[in-house]
Parts: structure tokens; sequence; C-alpha cells
């Protein structure tokens, strides 16, 4: 596998100007004649296929909800970053670079980060102008909010709904392409394999969720923006849709998938009742903005209520262990500050597995009615969840996966090992390393949709020219007949378990030995457990109904069948990093005082694994990551 | 908790539904609505039985995918809140609770609880946006927006596209969600170049895609999850008459 990432050459700050410059161009009257396929339909997918539907390209976009709007973009809460500098607290383009290398611990490619926070600018101008109704201030201009892992306030939002907005503007733009032509939009459409031919990715096979009809849809490019794979773990806080399938069956065809361990533990979601649970649920990390976490300084305090401990018994461990930047330490910092906290028997709540997230002290300081104001629908939320009214009395928060900085491997201009394969938003690794700060997986999105992949995408078709491959080829065949096969294989075991019943126990796995904190004996006993639960499943799945008709059973056994073999490659990409950074965090590599401890002689590249085949130990190649402007650091929050 | 539950059976859309009973155990008040449907369908699984199909997504609120009529009222009987939010605590135990889907015309039901909402998205493609290609747009702050019509706007905007206004109106109206996304484009400077386009083609399609007009009975702000205001289907009618006007005239920009 040849890992080339095409980085342009020149300083830094030109690097993409200088590369726009030399993509190669369509002209306006032959864009018609090409097809392009973009799969997922949330802020990367719903903006690429708008941006390029507006350049005049015939695109065609899937997605497998019922309608384009409720890509799980949707659900982000706190907001998008940009670079505008609108506070005058000494933000740029090259601190938002910064911020965003050092906050992904070193492991993600300085070319591609820069890009993103050049065009984080034009994002907020794009999204104003579409209607996005952000915050603004009384003089009418927009407001901002601070987030983890920076010192000024960039954040741009709506409410706690930001995302949503965001999604809804892109959705926007992209309805407007479908009443003008340029976009033809597939709900209810499942990807479920991608097709080859010479090396090349030419379509994809979809299942119409309504009707079960198996279709070749060709194309002179594919676009994957299928997010991420956190719903590996069962519990997190992404949608129950959400799946690792089209992202997968790309590396199953020969597309790199580069360090599937980097998943991020959010840290302020509301804890796990129980067994019948379903999903976990974020609450913003904007509210660490006003909010203090803490735990109690003494075990036999953890039972009690909350306003029975007095301020000398408690422990304000953020504000303790990172005084400069306290309550807004980055993500995985935090999270794993309230791991050490339950570990040592100081959790609260019933299960003991909680922290605290008090806002008395903003209350006291800015009154009830300002805090109701920037986080209202947040508390409501809460209140909704637990019954508990979070005005009164701390919120109960606990980390939970949110987020995989992991995904197809892409070079510079977001392709991917397969040729015209292109992968953008969560489901590509490039920018956010091993960690990603709050407010950058909306920026990511976007910038990779409108303002990225249009040129690069318009590059590879001009190099290319009208390829127009036939749908009824014996590649679109052989892959049509082998969808079929998997389906009918999952429909005919006719066992007594649900695939909810095999992907909780998936889950507890996962989140067991490969969570928070990972070992070598852990990891390896994960490999042992998967595919022995792999072989359950095989043989004790129960799919009722049929095939051909909505099958909900039926998408989910597929997902969960892909999961089982993901899995086992998220925790050998965990067993083959020996080291601790960003959001993995290895038990073995640790400092003194218990922070992750990187080795960049070793590590500071990308891991990027190959498929090799059903039962195959898949390889493991190396993209050497260079540092010519961040200098590499202990990350320092303290 | 043990409850009894009758719920909308229907193989597809061209096949009769009816109302078919089920008993579920052990539900914790803790669990949300749909949490309690996973496990009715969990058990239905384990038995070779086909499980009951529902449509549901993010789980907190937000996407609009869930769609349930809980004992008579979309969303079921708590202010404010999606089945997907709704949780047992506010059930007794012991009760019977009726699921049925959306019921109206304009939604037809695809397979039990399940149903076909892209008339809403044909609403939208007919003017629910602001024209403008990526990379053309001004500096975000040139144009100052007063604080009260930013806040109006994303009132509006806050709708999920869930369609329990369409399904809790004896018209089936879709006047609420159509409204909501006229007042927050309508509204804002950037939209008003298209104002008057907007509202004319926005409310033909709604009207060619069956949903019926507004008598003014307020169910549909009563069930709705983001609580969005009558006030929205009153700006879009002043917008609308307007728009008429200027159209007789032949002066719609």
């Amino acid at each position: 596998m040849k890992l080339d990432s095409k980085i342009p050459d020149g300083p830094i700050s030109d690097k993409w100007k200088n590369h726009k410059f030399a993509l190669k161009l369509v002209n306006p009257a032959n864009k018609r004649k090409y097809n392009i396929i973009v799969v997922g339909s949330g802020l990367a997918g719903g903006s690429c296929a708008a941006s390029l539907g507006e350049l005049g390209y015939n695109v065609q976009c899937f997605c497998y909800q019922d309608s384009a709007r409720r890509a799980h973009s949707i659900a982000a809460q706190g907001g998008i970053n940009s670079a505008k500098n609108y506070q005058n607290d000494g933000d740029s383009a090259y601190r938002l670079f910064y911020d965003t290398v050092k906050g992904g611990d070193f492991r993600s490619r300085e070319a591609n980060v820069h890009r993103l926070a050049e065009v984080s600018e034009n994002i907020i101008d794009q999204c104003v102008a579409q209607g996005v109704p952000f915050a603004r201030e009384y003089g009418g201009l927009l407001a901002n909010r601070s987030f983890g892992g920076a010192q000024v306030s960039r954040t741009f939002y709506a409410r706690g709904q930001t995302g949503q907005q965001l999604l809804l503007g892109a959705y926007s733009s992209l309805s407007k392409q479908v009443s003008v032509g340029t976009v033809k939009m597939y709900p209810r459409t499942e990807m479920l394999d991608i097709v080859k031919e010479n090396g090349s990715a030419v379509g994809i096979i979809t299942r119409d969720l309504v009707t079960g009809e198996i279709k070749s849809w060709a194309a002179d490019c594919v676009v994957l923006a299928t997010g991420g794979y956190g719903t590996v773990f069962n519990l997190s806080t992404n949608a129950i849709g959400c799946n690792v399938t089209a992202t997968f069956k790309a590396y199953k065809k020969g597309a790199g998938f580069a360090n599937p361990c980097y998943t991020q533990i959010h840290p302020t979601c509301i804890p796990q009742e129980g067994e019948h649970q379903s999903k976990l649920t974020l609450m913003s990390e904007s509210l660490r903005n006003d909010g203090r976490v803490w735990v109690p300084k003494f075990k036999e305090d953890a039972d009690k209520h909350p306003s029975e401990i007095a301020e000398d018994r408690r422990d304000y461990y953020l504000e303790r262990k990172y005084p400069s930047f306290g309550n807004l330490a980055p993500r995985d910092i935090s999270s794993r500050s309230a791991k050490e906290a339950c570990d040592d028997g100081r959790g609260i709540g019933t299960t003991g597995l909680g922290v605290y997230l008090d806002f008395e002290d903003a209350i006291k300081r800015l009154g009830e009615s300002a805090i109701r104001e920037r986080y209202g629908n947040l508390f409501d939320m809460y209140e909704c969840i637990t019954g508990e009214n979070a005005y009164q009395r701390p919120m109960r928060i606990y980390p939970a996966v949110h987020y995989t900085m992991g995904g197809l491997w892409v070079d510079y201009n977001l392709m991917t090992t397969i040729d015209g394969c292109f992968a953008l938003g969560e489901a590509n690794f490039s920018d956010h390393g091993a960690n990603r700060l709050g407010a950058s997986a909306l920026m990511q999105g976007l910038s990779d949709g409108y303002f990225v992949s249009p040129y690069t995408i318009s590059g590879y078709l001009a190099d290319n020219g009208v390829k127009d491959p036939d749908p009824e080829s014996d590649a679109f065949k052989q892959a049509e007949s082998e969808v079929k096969e998997r389906i009918s294989t999952l429909m005919s075991i006719k066992g007594k378990k649900s695939a909810r019943h095999f992907h909780v126990q998936l889950g507890k796995i996962m989140w067991e030995y490969c969570g928070m904190a990972r070992n070598e004996k852990g990891l390896k006993k994960a490999l042992d457990l998967i595919p022995q639960l792999r072989e359950d499943f095989y043989k004790d799945l129960s799919v009722p109904g049929s095939s051909d008709s909505l099958n909900n059973e039926l998408e989910r056994a597929g997902r969960v069948a892909d999961h089982l073999e993901f899995g086992e490659l998220l925790c050998r990409d965990a067993l083959e990093r020996r080291e601790s950074c960003g959001g993995h965090f290895r038990e073995e590599y640790q400092t003194d005082e218990g922070e992750a401890q990187r080795d960049d002689e070793n590590f500071a590249h990308a891991a990027v694994w190959e498929y090799k085949g059903k039962d195959q130990v898949p390889a493991r190649h190396q993209e050497e990551l260079q540092f010519d402007n961040v200098k590499l650091a202990v990350r320092s929050y303290k | 908790m043990k409850l009894k539950l009758r719920i909308w059976r229907q193989e597809s859309s061209g096949c009769k539904g009816r109302m078919v009973e089920y008993e579920v155990d052990n539900i914790s008040e803790n669990s949300s609505f749909l949490e309690m449907m996973d496990l009715l369908n969990e058990d239905l699984v384990s038995e070779g039985k086909e499980a009951v199909a529902f449509d549901h997504d993010c789980r907190e609120g937000i996407c609009g995918s869930c769609s349930l009529t809980i004992n008579g009222i979309p969303h079921g009987p708590q202010k404010a809140t999606t089945a997907c939010q709704l949780h047992m605590r506010h059930f007794d135990d012991g009760q019977t609770i009726s699921i049925e889907p959306w019921n109206a015309r304009p939604f037809p039901v695809i397979k039990d609880l399940v149903v076909n909402r892209s008339a809403f998205d044909k609403i939208i493609q007919s003017g629910g946006y602001i024209s403008v290609r990526a990379g053309s747009a001004q500096d975000a702050n040139a144009i100052p927006i007063p604080k009260q019509d930013a806040d109006f706007a994303m009132d509006a905007a806050a709708c999920i596209g869930c369609g329990a206004c369409v399904a809790a109106c004896k018209n089936a109206s879709a006047m609420l969600f159509t409204s909501a996304k006229v007042s927050q484009l309508n509204t804002l400077p950037q939209g008003k170049p298209e104002k008057d386009r907007r509202v004319l083609n926005m409310v033909k399609t709604m009207d060619q895609a069956g949903f019926g007009n507004c008598t003014n009975y307020g169910e549909c702000e009563a069930v709705c999850p983001k609580e969005i205001s009558l006030d929205m289907i009153a700006k879009m009618n002043r917008d609308y008459a307007v728009a008429s006007v200027k159209n007789f005239f032949g002066t719609v920009a």
C-alpha cells in the first residue's frame, strides 16, 4: 500500500493557495457530464453535495435516514470554531492551527490542519449568509464563547443547537440544488459496498430500506461522508443508526484505515442508568465555561447530597491539577481525571460512576436568568432525562464515547488509497490527530464539504476525464451478488438472539478493554473475545421478517456484523500503538503524575491498516508525520 | 413496571392495519419510551416474531425522526418533549398505552409506525433556503442583525421537522412547519431578496402536497416538541398577503 500524502511544497501558509492554483479545472460546460456519488448528508456530505451541485456537476446523494436533514451532525450542541478574532483576544489562523495540532497531541498532519484553520473564516461567512441564526450581541454583531483547549474565545454558536442550525443551513443549500436538478437525493438508502474497476472507485451498491431492492450506481468518483464509528462501543453519544459499514466496506476494498484506536471519550455526558439504555446523552462542553467540576474530597462523602458537602470537603480536581485551563482542560484529560476520581472511590450517584458539574457559583455571579439564556435547553434536556433540576443541584456527569478521530486514510486531496474514492468529515482521519478539540468537528465537516473537496474533486475529474462506467458491468454484478449473499446469510441463521443483544455484548468488551484506559493484557483479551462473539453471532442471530421490505432488524444486523470485525481492528491498532497520546491512553505508558506519555521517536506516525483477506491479520503501514512548524512538546495545560 | 401496549401493525402502505396487544414487564421507570419499545422488540425477535418498525435515530430530541402518537397525542403526554425523550416515569405501573403512527393523509404509512414525510422536504426545496453559493459570502459581521431579530429567527429555526404539528391537526395542516422556515428566513436581512417568492412557492407546494388549511385550533403549537409559536403562522400570513398583492401587480422580485 502506497501512502503518498501529496502535501504541497512551500511555507505552510502558502500550501493551500498554491495547491488550489496547481489543481486542474473542469470547463463549466463540461461539468454536467460528470457524475458524482456522495454517501451521507451530514455537515460534510450535505455541504459537499450542495457545493458540487452549485458548480454544475451531476450529484447523487444517499442517506439512510428518511431525510437529509436528520444526519447526526444535527446533534452537535456547543459550537463551531473560527479564527475570526472578532474578540480582539489574539486569535489568528496560525493560533487555531497551533491549538489544533497541540490539542491533537501531535498526531495530525500539519498541512491539513493549517488549511482547516485558514478556511474556518469562510465557513462562518457562508453560514451567516445562508441564514444560520448564530447568537448575537445587542450591537447586532456575532457573539463568541470559549471552549476547551483554547485560551481565546473563537467559538460561534446558536444556543445549544449549533449542529442543528449548521446542518439545516447545509440542508437548505442542498434542497435548492435538488430543486434545480443538479443533486438527486436518495433517502432511506444504505450503501452496502463500493465498486472498483481497474483499481478506481466507479460506484456503489445500495439497499433501498423500504423495498429492499439492491441496486448498482455508477459514477466518476465516490465521496464517503458517513461519519465515525463510535457505535462500535454500542453505548455512545452517536445516533442509533450511526455505523462503520460504508468506511469498513471501503477498507475491505483497499482503502487504508488510519488510527482506529483514536477514540474520543467526552467528559460531560449523563451517566448510564441501567441495562435498558440505548444511548448516552452528551451535555455540551460549553457548560464547562460556567460549571465547576468536582467530586467529594473524601470517600465517605460520596453518598451524601451535594448540598451537605461543605466547600472545603470538595475537590475541584481540574482547577487543582490544571490551574491555567481549569475546567476547560481538553476532553481527553478531563475524561481521564473523572475516571481517576471514580476509580479512587469518590465517584457520585447510584453507580459511583459520576462527578458533579456545578453551576452554583455562576448562578450567584450572573443570576439564574443569564445561565438560562446561555444553556436553557441543555438544563431542560438534563431534567427531562434525569428528572433533576440542575439550577438547584449540580448535574451528574460521566465520560462517554463521543467522536472518533481515526478513519479512512486520505491524502491532502482527501482521497483515500482507492483512486477516485474520497472521505470527508469524521469519516477521514486527517485533522484531529489523537484528540479533537471541542467545536472543531463542525468546522472540519464544513471545511471539507464547502471549501476543500469542491477544488480537489474537480482536480481529480479534470485529470481523469469522464469515465462513464457501466453499472451493468461484471464488477457491479459481482458486488451486487456479494451484497445479496451477505443479506441472505444474516436472514438464514434463524437463531434466538437479536442484533441488539450482540451489539450490547460487543460494546461491553470494547468499553472494558479498549475504553478510557487500555493495556496490553486487556487488549489481547478483547482480541480473544471478539472473534468468539462473532462466531456466536453467526450461529444464534435472529432476523425475523423479510429482506424485501422495511426491516429495522436486518439493517442493524448488517451494521453489527461489520462492527464485530471492525472492533477487532480497533483493538489491534490500540495494542500496536505502544504509547499514550490524546484519546489513546495506555496504562503502561504514563508519567509519574499519571499523564499520557508519548513516544515521538517511535510513534510520530499515522498507523494505516490494509485489509489482507478474511481471517488474515491486516498489514500495518506508517505515514511519518513531520512537524516543521509546531515544535513537538509535552502537552501541558497546567 | 408492567404495561399493556396496543400498537398499530401494518405490513406495508397498501395493506390494512390493525391494533395488536402486547405486554411488557420489568420496564425501568428511568428508561425512555423508545427503550421500552426496544425491549418489546427484543422479546419479539427472540421468539422469531417480526419487530415493530418505528423511526428513530438520535434519541436526544433533535433529529426529528421519532413519530409516535402515544395515547392519542403526537409524542405523548409530556409537553415540549419528543417521544425519544419521554421517560417511563411519566406512566403508571399497569397502564395501557396505545401507540399509533402519525395519522395524516400527506404522510402515508410505510410500515407499522413508520410514515413517509418526504412532503416536508418538497416544501423546503420550493423555497426554504437563501440562494448563496459556497465562497460568495461577505464577512459575517458585515450586516449587524438586531439581537431580537436573531433570537426570533432562532426560535423559528428550532423546528426539527418531525411532523407532530400535522399529526395533531384535524385538517392535517402543515402551516406551523412551513411558517417556521418562512419566518426564520424572511426575518433575517439575508433572506429579504427572496422573501416574496419564498412564501408564495412554499405555500403553493404545501397545498399541492395535500396538507389542509389552518383553522386556528392551535393543536400544532400544543404538541410541538420545540414549542414553535403560532406567531410564526401570523408572520407567514402577513408575508403571504403582501406577496400576493405584489404578485397581482406583477412586482414580485
